[in-house]
């Protein structure tokens, strides 16, 4: 861990003025970039750690949806009886990532932020353009069973590793910011993470020092929710693939895709054809995928998991 | 005391404190966190330093220069050493690679240098700034690719397995081609890591030329010898100790670089020093079980009899390194006149390959036990009642050699009974509960019991307190507790309040902990050691030694009887000897037997297998204690699902590293893949193992269960993959269609 300057931020357009500077991270529950700082994967030369800045509620829009405080933990945000009740895809999701004892510390709006789990990012011994733009990809022809199969490109073939934002993707919720000029915007999480493109750098779209302020959901869409993550081991892992998905009683639905691609990957042309059955839904969402020897189960994984989830859907 | 005729009737037979489940003796101290582990020796060095190590970036190659000053210069750092400024290091004998390197790199994340400073967090820095330019050299990591070219090797794995290169009985080529039902088929197991809790750390702190190190390390001996070797000096210069080992699966059988380094880090600083490796460095730092290739051809009447058998394996490892010992259990298991069994050997420049809890039958098993099972089904044989068809009560390859001890077919009859079997469909994919396909395994358990010397000093002090010293250690096994029942029941006193000191280069060599090895010996040393002392006391109090009992605090003989504590009014008295042994293991095959017995669920439209029953039935001997010998094998039965499920060193062959070098992506079963778990223990008592006439569960507990589970998914789905750990990946595309 390389040395850093820290400041408690204490309000959010400072916080945002302060984060724009060269070097500087926001710190919120530190789950992912504290880990990262140890192992020099993350170097920044300043924190502006962010948890005396309030966000912290989930409060009901005017809309009639919710608006999730950027602070909320993610253990508050899965047991409250609003989201549990109307949008339980989101509980669902989110219980089903990481372990209590994270799930209790990391916020709303850093499980947005958090970072690829590719085992080459991790390495600093070994390429990568994510890490470090322009040293190359070692996963590219390396072991590839976790990584992505759609989205990527031949700078970088990781994936988004998070459970809460693929949920939030089928409920089409908006990422609400504040930036260093004190400017307001509500980014659509479809919007929100980047495919890699040339720049696997860049995660998302926020801007340097653009603080996430609350993540705001639509009002509730009924239907049965389901999150079914698929993985190796029942518990504390990341998903091989998993599918989020809100099924209406006529068989329409919604559905997104996690551990596949550089974002929560939902593809509405596709979904469209949830009556059709699985097969006909991933067809269309996986087209042109490019999937390495290693990762190509994750294609008929998507497919009998989405029929898993129909199935419930039908029981 | 020689052991080398069978043990007759003795005082461990009243079985009034030795086979009692008791707790932990040591539970109180680790579970409120007093009990140090090598990391935490505060209060014996308040003033240690941090040694943080800079491991290699490369596989194979040499150092081309270092750059340290940037290092050196930053805030707090004390000191840095690499192979350039450490002198003459020697290697230790249990080491295939030496543990620094410089200026040739041997493997990935070889230890480079270490760095020196006032606290954890400056070190850490410090040695992200040593500057190394390698030159990358040439290098083979597919092991695939160098069996094609591989030799064959014979060896041992030091822990009870051991194989020439190639073993052969009768004539198996002609007896395996007329046999009407034969099974020829390939099976793979993947590097594993030993991923245990407390990671490999030491604390060293010299005193002029002599030195004190707080380690981690299952056997305190070895470890003692091979640093004296590497750092050229004299071993009784040396203090060793390792009290508590927070696990150790055989990656703490050997010096490791941690040790090494935290010596060399504090002779250069002038300071104690404290080192830890981080986590990520351990998977390729520190050695590993390796991948195997096996192939197992069976050959039987139609009866089920087998008439011709070969396992051959091939492995990987660093030059001068050893095969992994996968087909050795196979020498013993099971009856056929016509026998081969060999392995190979390809030089890997991956990390060094070595032990890892059961090795050889842990792979070796996984592979067999699957092929017994293809085989049953071949014959229309219930695959219990094939292998009690070819059950031996002799040494297959030497029929004069009868096992001490053999009740497998009971183990697996009555875990049969137990477990429900005859419930289970033999036809597979036949059984559906919900979205779960169900399938039930069973496998044979098999594992060799060593002996090895021991020893132990038992004092008893004027106050009349039974203190044990012995260097044997507990790597979370249950060693303090199982010592102190067994010198409270030579001393007629109860385990509580006998004094056990472990883990101490000062006391007695004991076996110490490996290869399922260190419950029974090192009580056997502890009983050797209680008997001398018991003479003494006898002596002392002008008894006949023949006929004197120990019983509730009192010795007596005859209508004579006086408390223990007055035997040592007059001066401590101490006991102090080993068991040694010689021919009884020659005459006799010591292994131990068991069961396993599993139902797993695959899910239907996933292809994710979930456990849902464990039971293992053992035959080990005397249980010296039921409650933690029940530990060991469901932690063991634990380890078995995720070498079935889920435990792969990931290689990638082009930089020759094991690329999932964390605990998030190496990845071992959580509290909620593991169901119910039933262990049984037949009641045994082995008198031609030793006087406790106990011998090994730990690692019995693992071998066979991965087999067990990989035919349980083949009853649940009817799609047999030979190729560990099964994920879901391997089976998805055959299971029925869902969508």
């Amino acid at each position: 861990m390389k040395a850093f300057t820290y400041e408690r931020a204490k309000d959010a357009q400072g916080a945002a003025r302060a984060a724009a500077q060269p070097g500087a991270k926001f710190l919120a529950g530190g789950t992912n970039l504290l880990d990262l700082m140890k192992i020099e994967v993350e170097t920044p030369a300043h924190l502006v750690d962010v948890q005396d800045l309030g966000f912290d509620k989930i409060e009901e829009t005017r809309e009639g949806g919710l608006r999730i405080g950027a602070l909320v933990t993610n253990t508050d945000l899965a047991a409250d009886a609003r989201v549990r009740r109307d949008y339980s895809v989101l509980t669902r999701a989110i219980v089903a990532g990481a372990s209590g004892q994270l799930r209790n510390k990391a916020s709303t709006a850093g499980n947005l932020l958090q970072r690829t789990r590719c085992p080459y990012f991790y390495d600093t011994n070994m390429a990568c353009n994510k890490r470090k733009p322009g040293s190359g990809c070692a996963a590219i022809g390396g072991y590839s069973r976790q990584l992505g199969v759609i989205g990527v490109s031949d700078k970088c073939i990781a994936t988004f590793p998070g459970d809460m934002a693929v949920a939030m993707r089928v409920l089409d919720a908006y990422v609400e910011t504040i930036d260093a000029g004190g400017q307001r915007r509500a980014i659509p999480i479809a919007d929100f993470h980047r495919l890699w493109g040339d720049h696997p750098e860049q995660d998302t779209v926020l801007k340097p020092g653009e603080l996430i302020t609350a993540v705001t959901l639509p009002k509730p869409i009924g239907g049965k929710h389901f999150y079914e993550k698929v993985r190796d081991r029942a518990s504390y892992a990341y998903a091989l693939v998993s599918v989020a998905a809100v099924i209406q009683p006529d068989g329409t639905g919604r559905v997104a895709f996690g551990g596949v691609a550089p974002r929560p990957w939902r593809v509405e042309a596709a979904e469209a054809l949830l009556p059709q059955g699985a097969a006909a839904v991933t067809a269309r969402a996986f087209q042109g995928a490019t999937p390495t020897k290693d990762n190509a189960f994750k294609l008929p994984l998507a497919t009998r998991a989405l029929a898993s989830v129909i199935a419930q859907s039908k029981a | 005391m020689k052991f080398d005729t069978p043990a007759g009737q003795n005082p461990i037979d009243r079985m009034q404190v030795v086979g009692r489940a008791h707790d932990r003796l040591d539970g109180p101290v680790k579970t409120t966190g007093t009990a140090p582990y090598a990391y935490e020796h505060h209060a014996d060095v308040p003033n240690a330093a941090y040694g943080y190590l800079v491991p290699a970036a490369i596989a194979k190659g040499r150092i081309a220069s270092i750059d340290t000053r940037a290092a050196k210069a930053a805030p707090g750092v004390i000191a840095i050493v690499t192979a350039a400024d450490a002198g003459p290091l020697g290697k230790g004998d249990k080491n295939t690679v030496k543990l620094l390197a410089g200026p040739e790199v041997d493997h990935y994340h070889q230890a480079v240098a270490v760095v020196v400073a006032e606290t954890f967090e400056q070190a850490r820095a410090a040695a992200g700034l040593v500057r190394v330019d390698y030159a990358r050299g040439a290098a083979q990591f597919d092991l695939d690719d160098a069996l094609k070219t591989a030799p064959l090797k014979g060896g041992s794995s030091d822990e009870g397995s051991a194989a020439p290169p190639v073993d052969r009985v009768g004539k198996f080529e002609e007896a395996f081609a007329a046999a009407p039902v034969k099974l020829d088929a390939r099976y793979t197991t993947p590097d594993h890591s030993h991923a245990m809790m407390e990671p490999f750390a030491s604390i060293a702190s010299w005193n002029g030329d002599q030195l004190t190190l707080w380690t981690s390390n299952q056997m305190v001996n070895w470890g003692h010898e091979d640093l004296a070797k590497t750092l050229n000096m004299p071993k009784e210069k040396i203090r060793f100790m390792s009290p508590y080992v927070g696990g150790g699966f055989g990656g703490k059988l050997f010096l490791r670089t941690d040790a090494v380094m935290a010596a060399l880090g504090a002779k250069a600083a002038g300071r104690p020093v404290k080192l830890a490796l981080s986590r990520p460095v351990m998977a390729n730092n520190a050695t590993h079980r390796p991948a195997t290739r096996q192939r197992i051809r069976i050959g039987a009447q139609k009866d089920g009899t087998i008439t011709a058998i070969a396992h051959e394996s091939g492995s990987g490892d660093q030059p001068n390194g050893s095969p992994e010992t996968a087909v050795n259990q196979t020498k013993l298991l099971y009856a056929g006149a016509n026998r081969m069994i060999s392995m190979r050997l390809a030089v890997l420049n991956l990390p060094e390959g070595n032990a890892m809890r059961a090795p050889g039958e842990a792979p070796g098993m996984m592979a067999l036990e699957v092929a017994m099972d293809e085989m049953a089904e071949k014959l229309g044989l219930d695959p219990i009642a094939f292998r009690i068809k070819n059950d031996t009560q002799v040494d297959p390859e030497k029929p004069e050699r009868r096992f001490s001890q053999r009740q497998l077919a009971r183990c697996l009859t009555e875990g049969a009974e137990r477990f429900g079997w005859s419930r289970r469909n033999a036809k597979p994919a036949q059984v559906r509960d919900g979205k779960w396909l169900v399938g039930m395994g069973v496998a044979s358990a098999f594992r060799n019991h060593m002996n090895m010397a021991s020893a132990a000093r038992v004092r008893l002090s004027q106050n009349g307190v039974v203190t044990v010293e012995t260097d044997m250690t507990d790597i979370g096994t249950g060693s303090y507790t199982i010592i102190a029942q067994t010198a409270g029941e030579m001393m007629g006193v109860p385990a509580e309040a006998v004094v056990v000191k472990l883990g101490s280069s000062a006391y007695p060599v004991s076996a110490g902990s490996g290869g399922q090895w260190g419950a029974a010996n090192a009580t056997a040393g502890v009983y050797a050691a209680c008997v001398k002392l018991r003479e003494q006391i006898a002596q002392r109090l002008g008894y006949n030694s023949a006929d004197v009992t120990f019983q509730g605090g009192k010795v007596s003989s005859g209508n004579r009887s006086a408390d223990l504590a007055k035997a040592a009014q007059g001066g401590e008295l101490v006991g102090e000897d080993k068991i040694e042994f010689n021919k009884l293991d020659k005459s006799y095959q010591i292994s131990t037997f068991g069961a396993h017995f599993v139902e797993v669920g695959v899910d239907a439209y996933t292809g994710a297998t979930r456990l849902r029953r464990m039971l293992a039935v053992c035959a080990a001997g005397r249980i010296i204690n039921p409650k933690s010998a029940r530990s060991q094998v469901i932690g063991a039965m634990t380890m078995g699902v995720g070498s079935a499920l889920m435990e792969e060193l990931a290689v990638d062959k082009r930089f020759g590293l094991f690329v999932n070098h964390d605990l998030a992506s190496y990845e071992v079963p959580v509290h909620a893949d593991i169901p119910h778990q039933d262990v049984v223990f037949l009641d045994e008592a082995d008198d031609k193992a030793n006087p406790m006439k106990a011998k090994g569960v730990g690692e019995l507990g693992l071998c066979g269960v991965g087999a067990a589970i990989a035919n349980a998914i083949y009853n649940a789905t009817g799609v047999r993959v030979r190729d560990y750990p099964i994920t879901l990946d391997k089976h998805l595309e055959q299971l029925p269609a869902v969508a």
